[in-house]
């Protein structure tokens, strides 16, 4: 058991140094020149999300009434940006750090790895933000909370698969840059976050399915989880509670594994051919 | 058999029978690179060049089929011109381009260092760059803080180290990087023509650094250059490539002669495409060319030692043979003729002697080569021609009055207190 241990440990110790290393860097990087640096990461989602408030809550009247309603606008809208940005900064990661695939043989899934950590490292000191502003803000903290790392996981898992297959493309094809542009808009609009769920069988009660349908897109059901567990169970649903059949509602998580597995393997495959073809 | 010949015998096995471990082993190794030939870019050139039938790119075959050997404690040189293939080599041996045909086995911790600063960022300060580099070389932080210093010494940057890499001079820059990818204690060193690097006595180092891992039986490292100064003082074995194929290997003089013969046959080669039948350093202008010993190969140190240089040389122009007299215990030319002028054309045959009793004893081997005018530069002249080690003569001084130890015995030249 621990032979295997320690070949495990040989096996990926260059790995996990290159790794904490590149991390740490793009994070160095990231608000490099910018007078309020890292505070930025905190700064941002609040800005983003007092515009989404005053338009879409206060203007537009997208609410389901519940207290709660702002908090998790706000949850809902750093969970997207942590998608947003790991996949369209680990799609392009590769052809960015490119000089340095010709240079040098490491394993090269690190760099899109630390591009998404990257993200994830933000999304962190979000959610820190969230939880404070949800003490003001109606929030309702259970025991549920204990679940969130695993839903974020789940979130991380989808971010992961989708950035490796958009990496491997994009070597390939530049023109996947602006297709995915165009559909995280479109996702964007198909998640809940700007509206509540319910509003959709509210307004237009013959499209209820269209709500079950969403609901088992994978990131819309991971980032409904993880507002259902942190925010307030009462009030934010999840598919569990708007699908009834359990077999659909375990779809989206078995869709995640296999997300992240087909990435994976894609990247595997076409890797090695990587510093030839940049 | 004479003790001549047991000398080269001995030299031959032992790089034959080398007993130290093998660290690279590079196995019949061939890459070929597909390089579009119109733009194929484009999702409507793709598609009409697959409705014509185009394929869009040739196949180029860059290495066709390289097997050598390294082995621990060698400095390895690669050797070839622009395009021969050597720096896809590297990179294949580096792992970052994976061979088509073949295996290439590495023993240990390799550093490769193909181009200068891998990873580094102007945005960071010259410490934080250290530990990025380092840590793609494969090191943790803890090891990298262990050789910091001695990192900062050998760049002569301590004063830089927290100001940002933008700030930096490109040769600062290039101290910075070559510092760790030397100081940093891999096994394996691969270097891909660095020597030309930093000021003079930074130079100095370098050179200073390449003899001390010379003699470290430990460390290999790995030398691709244009540099035949370099060939000659460092290394101990060398590979020429040509057209993506090992032409020569083995003895680094040998390769780095056919190096510099292989530059000026480039002009000639267009004329005369015939297939290279010549041994090593001979060709159809120059078809013979050997040492002759006339002396006893065993020379006992007294009487100067006679040798005949026969050539075979047609063509109507001033030419000139140059003889080195090159000492192969301690390594080194020990004296050079310079061009002395040849008078007559063909097949001949010409006498010289050397006098030999100023040496201790030792093991010599007499190198002749023939030389044309540059058409240049009048002080000059052109190699043309080389004797390998089947046409050089070797000989050896043995005498039990002189000594082992320096090349010259005391009664030529004796240190004296003032």
């Amino acid at each position: 058991m621990k032979k295997a241990w320690d070949n495990l440990r040989n096996r990926y110790h260059y790995s996990v140094v290159v790794f904490k290393e590149l991390v740490k860097t793009d994070f160095q990087l990231r608000y490099q020149g910018s007078f309020l640096g890292v505070l930025w990461s905190v700064l941002k989602p609040l800005m983003l999300f007092a515009v989404m408030y005053v338009v879409f809550v206060r203007f537009l009247k997208f609410s389901d009434g519940t207290p709660s309603f702002a908090i998790s606008l706000l949850c809902g809208t750093c969970l997207w940006s942590f998608f947003n940005e790991s996949t369209s900064m680990g799609m392009s990661s590769i052809v960015n750090r490119g000089d340095l695939l010709r240079k040098i043989h490491f394993p090269n899934y690190i760099i899109v790895a630390s591009t998404t950590m990257g993200a994830m490292i933000s999304l962190a000191i979000n959610l820190v933000v969230v939880i404070v502003f949800g003490f003001f803000a109606h929030a309702h903290y259970t025991w549920h909370v204990l679940l969130v790392p695993l839903n974020i996981l789940q979130l991380y898992a989808i971010a992961l698969g989708v950035a490796l297959i958009l990496a491997t493309l994009y070597v390939y094809f530049r023109d996947v840059a602006h297709i995915w542009e165009v559909i995280l808009q479109a996702m964007f609009y198909a998640t809940p976050i700007i509206y509540p769920i319910t509003m959709i069988a509210q307004r237009a009660p013959e499209l209820a399915w269209v709500e079950k349908l969403l609901m088992m897109v994978p990131t819309t059901q991971a980032i409904m989880d993880v507002r259902h567990n942190l925010i307030s169970p009462e009030d934010v649903p999840t598919i569990w509670t708007l699908v009834n059949n359990p077999l659909l509602c375990l779809l989206p998580y078995v869709a995640s594994v296999v997300i992240l597995w087909i990435g994976v393997h894609v990247f595997r495959k076409h890797s090695a051919k990587f510093a030839e073809v940049l | 058999m004479t003790a001549v010949e047991n000398i080269a015998k001995n030299e031959v096995a032992a790089v034959a029978a080398d007993e130290r471990p093998v660290v690279l082993k590079v196995d019949h190794v061939a890459k070929s690179f597909r390089l579009p030939t119109e733009q194929a870019s484009g999702l409507k050139m793709a598609f009409l060049n697959w409705t014509k039938g185009i394929k869009g790119y040739t196949e180029q075959k860059v290495l066709r089929d390289i097997s050598f050997e390294v082995h621990q404690g060698d400095f390895f040189g690669i050797v070839g011109r622009n395009g021969s293939g050597k720096s896809t080599l590297l990179k294949i041996i580096s792992q970052i381009y994976v061979p088509e045909q073949g295996t290439v086995d590495v023993r240990g911790k390799l550093v490769p260092f193909i181009e200068l600063g891998v990873g580094f960022n102007p945005e960071l300060t010259g410490r934080e760059n250290v530990y990025l580099n380092g840590a793609l070389l494969g090191f943790t932080r803890e090891e990298i803080t262990a050789m910091y210093d001695d990192i900062v010494e050998f760049a002569e940057l301590g004063e830089f180290m927290d100001q940002k890499l933008k700030n930096y001079s490109s040769g600062m820059q290039v101290r910075l990087a070559f510092s760790v990818a030397i100081k940093a204690q891999g096994d394996i060193l691969v270097l891909d023509e660095v020597l030309a690097v930093g000021d003079e006595a930074f130079q100095r180092k370098c050179d200073n650094f390449f003899s001390e891992v010379k003699k470290d039986p430990t460390k290999t490292v790995i030398l691709v250059t244009h540099s035949m100064d370099s060939v000659k003082k460092y290394c101990n074995k060398a590979i020429l490539i040509k057209n993506g194929e090992i032409i020569e290997s083995g003895d680094k003089d040998v390769v780095a002669d056919r190096y510099t013969l292989e530059n000026m046959a480039t002009k000639k080669a267009s004329e005369k495409d015939e297939p290279d039948s010549f041994p090593t350093g001979l060709n159809a202008r120059v078809p013979f060319l050997k040492v002759w010993p006339v002396s006893n190969q065993l020379s006992d140190g007294v009487e100067p030692f006679r040798f005949d240089v026969e050539y075979e040389f047609t063509e109507d122009v001033p030419f000139y043979l140059a003889i080195s007299l090159v000492d192969t215990k301690r390594g080194g030319v020990v004296c050079d003729s310079g061009s002395v002028p040849m008078q007559n054309n063909g097949r001949q045959r010409v006498s010289f002697e050397i006098p030999v009793n100023a040496f201790n004893n030792s093991d010599f081997k007499l190198l002749v080569s023939l030389r044309l005018d540059n058409p240049e530069d009048p002080n000059r002249t052109d190699m043309i021609a080389f004797t390998n080690d089947d046409n050089s003569c070797f000989f050896a001084v043995r005498n039990s009055k002189n000594k082992n130890y320096a090349l010259l015995s005391d009664r030529a030249l004796q240190f004296h207190q003032i």
